[in-house]
């Protein structure tokens, strides 16, 4: 695994020559004015430009004197100043900014005087005031006292555009910035300019300005689906991006001023992109997360759960000191006592002999970073003696394992983010790339035109519909059988060079997806990327927290790779019984086949298996959590650890770069890691792992495996034939970005962006249901009810959100995508 | 020979071409300098004819000048809400970073200042305080100003951190203690324009169904009288 930036392709490009106050420049053609200024040291005020977004010339902030050389070669002055950020350069093109010319000079102080006049000036309640750029301009550029004696203009603050994001239309200088980045960067334009001259503002959604032709849905979806909120999963990059405090959000509103705040740089926990993103914290509190500028992974963005959701870290149900269960009651204790009765508890649990014997499993989560899940495999196979260790907190299966330790694991940076934007198609398999992509999402859009784009899913959701996406229809778990029937013209595409195939968690949930992913894959040359939901998943596949997985890629299944780990391990051998999966652990510890589970960072109702039975039937349960968990709860002993804030370490990212990141706050919260290298010490064993530099020293002196080390391809396997019968659906279901996953857990107003929760049905399959407005999905463990949204889409399917509120699927009907439910029409 | 040997060297030679120091003043006659050892007294004596200056401090509190840069004071509006937006201006201007200030979102049922903003938080720490006031220049609704008191000492560090309840200025007499609605009609703007002159008769009312033991209430002030 190596981390290298990508390397822009050694082009050469024309090159043309101006000067700018006197100074020559060379730059390449069709580079506006403002940015060779830039390159030259030379600042010109701007608002409206922004590098990652068209020219607008909206602000008329950027007036430069230019004079260009005319046909008969004479240099001959523009009449009136020019928008340095709309105007390109030309050959022997004489600039005079505000340094130099008093023309510029006079224009730039005359529109920093418009702008101003109908602004309140109200910085000290703006939140914006000590980082903004129209306060940092107007002190620089602008005159130091104002002509303007008459009334200002006056709106009704603040308009909530969502719960989340606050509109002042007051301070509102109009260089769209906002505007352009919903329309061109994010595809969600909810908001647009509205009326003329001196009233114009910017506004909500407004159906004839805003020419908005969505779905035309049914019941209480109505509001949500007609985006009549601001509800797009990006808004909060309009925020960072006002060079005005217009536009605020509710989370951080009145909350601090940048002096306040020590920035610390950091990469989001939320996704398995790798964001990075700045923290601003004050006295050991996070007040705001920002998109940090990342050109190869995340460029300018992050989605609005990297930016908003960060306040579950420091909710009441925080865990600080250890617990350990006596007479049925969690009571704190000290370090050293928590870890000899975990230590003795877990010995006790397993001790048995002959029939009585029961072993221990580990369950970690995909949010761990690639050192936690290190640890917790070394612990699970050197002191535990198990291979029963799985990061899967979802739906896993051998097929994927197989494919991730053949094709994944070890194999360094694959396709990235840049030739994922590059590549001239893409095929979308269980990957739902706005929802489940982040970032992913906006590289796609960035191409939108450019790219063809495929998904194989039951219907066209609005996000493949930003992408421009054709749809190549499958029912869930039917996948396989499509991606062996692809149409020609999708299989056409592929067959360029440097087309992409993207599998996503979910392509677990579709017996044979892998291997028919594959096949596509060779028949037409194009390359394969697996994008996981959950930050930690590339990274537990990379250490080797998967029960058939050793670190590298090494499969569990043979000698020689398990003796080779062994020796680095300084052990004599390593567990070679295969190991269970989630799933697996859970059913054998409900029937008592398990003494002891070690469990962090997996929240139970992720889970379709009997968790609360699986707790009850195994002997002695340890918890390493951040939070008190439903886990944590019925765990005998709880470890308290460290959220990604409060340590360091490393996510692997997708692509498989590497995205190491600091400790933001300081405090005594101990990492997963170290906590089981302590653990470790009551066995007597040196786990190693106390550090995160010593982890990844050992990470590296192991190295990824060698071919012959692996474990061999996924295998055809027969797909499940699911088939609704009346009265029943086949499931389809996945997480919204935005939803009521446990990291998003104390922050209402990022809940309120979300989606309203609907199930979706084909008009022939709501029809079955007669006159229903509501749909109830059941299987014998509960049921869920939603209302109904009649969608184009795939014949017996129904589709409802994983974790949205009022429809979790995996506690509720402990079913995952694939399955065949019963559904009921409700009026 | 050392290097440090040769500068101790050449510092000498120096010192023995400096001039000897001789007084500007004048030379005294042969009286003065006879007396020379006692005319320090001669201060002493004359001091006694002249009026004392000394204050009887703490027995004798004399007024400090109008303008003397004492304990600070959070203002009040004539209805009684706070002046304070919680802007952190002050702390901002602080040089010697002695005032904290965290705001918060004023709302409907808890209106501690006019307009949308108000301090929740506010201390300032009399130890580094320096009592320069740039902080009050620095307030843009007059809602920090100080007071000529300059009785600040106490036994523990924590005790010289003035939280907000220590800083804000007493009710005036007819003031409602925050929080409690806007006057209604009224802006920030009409605060500040010294528009708002009293709590009007709506205020009352709210107080009284939110806090009917408030002692800040007609009702209750008289009770007490």
């Amino acid at each position: 695994m190596t981390a290298t930036a990508d390397k822009p392709a050694a082009a050469v490009v024309d090159t043309v020559t101006l000067t700018i106050d006197g100074t020559e420049v060379s730059v390449p053609k069709g580079t506006l004015i403002i940015r060779a200024a830039e390159q030259v040291g030379i600042e010109i005020p701007r608002f409206c430009d922004h590098p990652a977004l068209k020219p607008a010339g909206a602000c008329r902030q950027c007036l430069v004197d230019v004079a260009s050389p005319g046909p008969d070669g004479n240099l001959r002055a523009f009449p009136k100043p020019q928008a340095s950020c709309t105007m390109t350069v030309t050959e022997g093109m004489v600039v005079n900014t505000q340094h130099t010319s008093e023309e510029a000079d006079r224009a730039q102080k005359g529109v920093m005087e418009l702008l101003l006049i109908n602004h309140p000036l109200d910085c000290p309640v703006c939140d914006k005031g000590g980082e903004c750029p129209l306060q940092n301009q107007a002190m620089s550029h602008g005159r130091p006292e104002s002509r303007f004696v008459d009334v200002k203009r006056v709106f009704e603050k603040p308009l909530a555009l969502s719960s989340e994001i606050l509109l002042d239309r007051e301070r509102c200088v109009l260089c769209q910035r906002c505007t352009r980045f919903s329309k061109e960067i994010a595809g969600d334009a909810f908001i647009d300019l509205q009326n003329r001259g001196a009233q114009q503002q910017i506004g909500t959604f407004d159906e004839d300005v805003l020419d908005f032709d969505g779905y035309r849905p049914v019941g209480a979806a109505t509001v949500d689906e007609a985006g009549k909120a601001f509800s797009s999963y990006y808004s909060g990059n309009t925020v960072q991006i006002c060079p005005v405090g217009a536009l605020t959000s509710a989370a951080y509103r009145f909350r601090s001023r940048p002096f306040d705040l020590v920035s610390s740089p950091s990469i989001s926990e939320h996704d398995s992109s790798g964001s990075a993103i700045r923290i601003d914290h004050r006295r050991g509190k996070i007040l705001r997360r920002l998109a940090d500028n990342d050109p190869v992974v995340n460029e300018d963005w992050i989605s609005d759960k990297d930016r908003f959701a960060f306040a579950w870290q420091n909710l009441s149900d925080r865990l600080t000191r250890p617990l350990v269960r006596k007479d049925g009651d969690l009571v704190e204790v000290s370090w050293p006592e928590a870890l000899a009765a975990a230590a003795a508890g877990i010995k006790a649990a397993t001790s048995g002999e002959g029939d009585d014997a029961r072993g221990a499993a580990v369950l970690t989560g995909g949010r761990v970073t690639l050192e936690d899940a290190y640890a917790f495999q070394k612990f699970a196979r050197v002191v535990l003696g198990t291979n029963d260790v799985d990061s899967r907190a979802r739906t896993g299966s051998d097929e994927e394992q197989a494919f991730l330790g053949s094709q994944v694991a070890g194999t360094g940076l694959g396709v990235t983010f840049g030739e994922l934007e590059k590549a001239p198609a893409v095929l979308l398999v269980g990957f739902e790339a706005e929802d489940e992509g982040g970032v992913v999402f906006l590289r796609l859009r960035k191409s939108l035109g450019r790219q063809q784009i495929a998904t194989v899913a039951p219907f066209l959701t609005r996000g493949a519909e930003k992408l421009g996406a054709t749809l190549v229809p499958a029912a869930p778990g039917r996948e396989a059988a499509a991606l062996a029937d692809l149409p020609a013209d999708v299989r056409e595409a592929l067959a360029q060079p440097g087309a992409v195939v993207v599998l996503g968690e979910r392509a677990a949930e579709a017996p044979g997806a892998f291997v028919a992913a594959l096949e596509v894959a060779s028949s037409t040359g194009a390359r394969l990327a697996w994008i996981p939901r959950r930050a930690g998943e590339r990274g537990a596949v990379e250490a080797g927290a998967l029960p058939g997985l050793l670190p590298g890629g090494r499969t569990a299944a043979l000698k020689a790779p398990r003796d080779a780990v062994a020796k680095a391990w300084g052990v004599d051998s390593l567990p070679a019984a295969k190991g269970r999966d989630t799933a697996g652990i859970l059913a054998a510890a409900a029937e008592g086949a398990i003494g002891a589970l070690v469990v962090g960072g997996v929240s139970a109702s992720d889970l379709t298996g009997d968790v609360a039975a699986a707790l009850e039937g195994a002997g002695f349960v340890v918890s390493l959590e951040v939070r008190r968990s439903e886990i944590a709860d019925a765990a005998d002993v709880v470890l308290p650890v460290a959220p990604p804030s409060e340590k360091s370490g490393t996510f692997v990212n997708w692509e498989g770069r590497l995205r190491s990141f600091a400790t933001a706050i300081r405090t005594d919260a101990m990492s997963d890691h170290r906590v089981l290298d302590l653990l470790a010490r009551e066995w007597g064993v040196e786990l190693g792992t106390g550090t995160v530099e010593a982890v990844n020293a050992e990470i590296a002196a192991l190295g990824a495996a060698t071919d012959a080390e692996r474990p061999a391809a996924p295998k055809a396997k027969a797909a499940r034939n699911p088939r609704a019968k009346k009265g029943t659906a086949v499931l389809a279901t996945w997480h919204q970005l935005v939803d009521e996953g446990a990291l998003q857990d104390g922050e209402p107003y990022l809940a309120g962006t979300g989606r309203v929760a609907v199930a979706r049905m084909s008009a022939a399959t709501a029809a079955a249901l007669g006159d229903a407005v509501s749909v109830e999905v059941s299987t014998e463990a509960g049921a869920i009810e939603l209302p109904l949204v009649v969608t184009d889409m795939v014949d017996g399917v129904v589709w409802v959100p994983v974790k949205s509120p009022g429809s979790w699927v995996a506690r509720d009907l402990r079913a995952s995508a694939g399955a065949v439910v019963s559904v009921k029409g409700a009026a | 020979m050392s290097g440090s040997d040769e500068v101790w060297k050449v510092n000498r030679e120096r010192d023995a071409q400096r001039e000897t120091f001789e007084s500007n003043l004048p030379k005294k006659g042969p009286i003065g300098e006879a007396l020379a050892p006692v005319a320090g007294f001669g201060v002493s004596l004359r001091n006694f004819f002249r009026p004392t200056v000394t204050e009887q401090y703490p027995k004798v509190k004399v007024p400090t000048m109008p303008r003397y840069h004492g304990r600070h004071q959070l203002n009040r509006h004539p209805d009684g809400l706070e002046k304070c937006i919680g802007c952190e201006l002050c702390a901002w201007a602080c040089p010697a970073d002695a005032i904290y200030v965290e705001a918060d979102s004023n709302t409907p049922d808890h209106q501690v200042s006019p307009g949308e903003r108000y301090g929740r938080v506010y201390q300032i720490n009399y130890l580094r305080c320096i009592f320069c006031g740039l902080c009050i220049e620095a307030c843009p609704t007059r809602a920090l100003t100080m007071t000529n008191e300059y009785e600040l000492a106490g036994p523990t560090r924590e005790g010289l951190i003035y939280e907000k309840q220590d800083l804000l200025a007493p009710l005036g007499k007819n003031m409602l203690a925050a929080p409690h609605p806007m006057v209604p009609g009224t802006t920030d703007g009409s605060y500040y324009r010294g528009e708002v002159t009293e709590p009007v008769e709506s205020q009352v009312e709210w107080v009284r169904e939110h806090r009917p033991e408030d002692p800040t209430l007609p009702e209750n002030k008289e009770a007490a009288v």
